[in-house]
């Protein structure tokens, strides 16, 4: 059985692609890498575009009249036209590299939070945030005087949107959403979120880290005023993330970071900023991580978005399906799979998530066990910690069976 | 059956489903608890010491987390009665992992010494040494 030979859509033919998964693990075990929500595994062709920048033409950007640098700057550059079109933007000038979803976080909570928010301002977050956000708001609210509240979470795991257009007022400057939830999965009203902070005059910033790697997202069709994810989550390297923001909004916004690059004119006095999005790109970027995402960009449009999509559901379908089998696992958030992404948080009774992912690893099989960056969330579910369960593209059912074999052994050993 | 779990041996397995000297002791010296915030590990633990203050006489644990640091509260209580307060100062974390008697991943030792930390952090306290509220391993 399996997802091998699904309609356009080669699992197996993928996993060539990811060295990595051949790896033995713990005395012999192939590795069941079940972790994706953390980070996913990375592709030749984005290894060797790296590897590729590195031996042939690597130089510093924006700043070298030779061939080297001209090579560079043109690589650099037209990664953002890429990363643009994947998500929709209309152009390089809304595309901002950062070094991750935290970072493009911070950059808006900064540059415009900082400046814009005072007292009496509200921001509105969700209660299913990651602390890229939640924490990051919180901050800035306590700077600025700011109020910072949250939309509640259904039992069910869904946002309460009811609660949400009591909660959004005039006085709200910025609604800060999760697009989906890296712990429970739901896939948020992206839309009606921005729908309803644009009715008050508010922006809107949506963290697509969960959400980009793992389905089409456009963002002129969502309407997002700021929209963030990582370059990691989606067989990209480490260090490279985006903030997308719409160039009228980004063009008014202060700089977050100052040096060079984002410069256009310095004198002993003042400076003036550079066109975007080099204004908020200060110092040398990390040159080869953004012609690796990139060339991830490429690798995901070869497989198509909506193929992505499918497959995360129909994996997510699966082991949901497996686990409403089992009285003794609690899974959260919703329970149709068509509502959550490719991932699932669940408990197995009396024993603690920690000692079950150290379970899993003696199986080989990956997972996260933790409060996965949700802590608030743990505490109104009532649990310390859960273990997860994210999928990619690479994965297959069997691999999910591997999951339930070593959940058997943990519910054995500590029966 | 798979492969069984070098660190969930049968005797941290034991002590975490039976734990020894689980609850509160009536006559104690000192009381001190932690968590590990990682793992949502929380240990509270009473100790009674011998008149001159220098031997652990007794040892009670509450707590609540993963199977690691409870069983390693759970045998700690039962080893450090006999043992004089300067032993116990001493312990460190290869003392614990030999206590377990079972090879502790990285990134569970802070599992591990948990409650080490708490009993320690305790006499630190009631000697004036220190000012803590809870112990914390992420420090």
């Amino acid at each position: 059985m399996g997802l091998q030979k699904s309609d356009a859509f080669d699992v197996e033919r993928i996993r060539e692609d990811f060295p990595i998964l051949e790896r033995e693990v713990n005395d012999g075990q192939q590795v069941v890498y079940l972790d994706n929500g953390a980070t996913t595994q990375k592709p030749n062709q984005v290894i060797d575009a790296m590897s590729e920048y590195y031996r042939t033409y690597n130089a510093n950007v924006h700043r070298g009249i030779h061939q080297l640098s001209q090579e560079a700057s043109i690589a650099y550059e037209e990664a953002h036209d890429t990363v643009a079109d994947f998500i929709g933007a209309d152009g390089r000038e809304e595309v901002v590299f950062t070094k991750n979803t935290t970072e493009a976080e911070n950059l808006v909570a900064y540059a415009w939070g900082l400046n814009e928010l005072g007292p009496g301002d509200e921001v509105v977050l969700t209660e299913m945030e990651h602390h890229a956000s939640l924490v990051t708001w919180q901050q800035i609210g306590r700077k600025t005087g700011a109020d910072v509240k949250f939309i509640p979470v259904t039992d069910n795991g869904y946002l309460d949107m009811a609660a949400a257009r009591d909660l959004v007022t005039d006085d709200t400057e910025m609604v800060s959403a999760v697009h989906v939830s890296n712990t429970l999965g739901t896939i948020n009203p992206a839309e009606e979120l921005a729908d309803l902070a644009h009715d008050h005059d508010a922006y809107v910033f949506l963290d697509g880290a969960q959400a980009v790697p793992t389905r089409p997202v456009d963002v002129k069709d969502l309407d997002a005023d700021f929209y963030a994810f990582s370059g990691h989550k989606m067989v990209g390297p480490t260090g490279i993330g985006c903030l997308y923001g719409k160039k009228e909004i980004l063009e008014e916004m202060e700089p977050y970071l100052y040096g060079g690059d984002m410069i256009r004119k310095v004198t002993f006095e003042e400076t003036t900023w550079n066109d975007l999005p080099w204004k908020f790109e200060a110092g040398t970027p990390n040159i080869a991580e953004a012609i690796g995402l990139a060339v991830a960009v490429e690798y995901l449009e070869d497989i198509g978005m909506s193929n992505v999509q499918r497959h995360e559901e129909r994996l997510a379908g699966y082991a949901l399906e497996r686990m409403a089998e089992l009285d003794d696992i609690e899974v959260y958030g919703p329970t149709d799979a068509r509502d959550r992404g490719g991932l699932v948080s669940f408990n197995l009774d009396g024993v603690h998530a920690h000692d079950l992912a150290s379970i899993m690893n003696d199986h080989g099989v990956a997972i996260r066990a933790g409060d996965h960056c949700t802590q608030p969330l743990h505490d109104k579910l009532g649990i310390a910690a859960s273990a997860r369960a994210s999928f990619y593209i690479y994965n297959t059912t069997d691999e999910i069976d591997a999951l339930l074999e070593a959940v058997d052994d943990a519910r054995q050993l500590f029966a | 059956m798979g492969m069984g779990s070098d660190m969930y041996r049968q005797q941290i397995l034991d002590h975490y489903k039976n734990p020894r000297n689980h609850g509160e002791l009536d006559e104690k010296t000192y009381s001190h608890a932690g968590e590990n915030p990682m793992c949502g590990d929380e240990i509270a633990i009473d100790v009674k010491l011998d008149d001159d203050e220098e031997t652990i006489e007794r040892v009670a644990f509450r707590g609540d987390g993963c199977a690691i640091s409870q069983a390693s509260a759970s045998m700690l209580s039962q080893k450090l009665p006999g043992m004089s307060v300067a032993e116990m100062r001493e312990m460190d974390r290869d003392d614990i992992i030999d206590m377990l008697g079972v090879d502790i991943s990285p990134m569970r030792v802070k599992c591990a010494v948990l409650a080490e930390k708490v009993v320690q952090d305790g006499v630190e306290i009631y000697e004036g040494e220190k000012n803590l509220d809870k112990t914390s391993t992420e420090e």
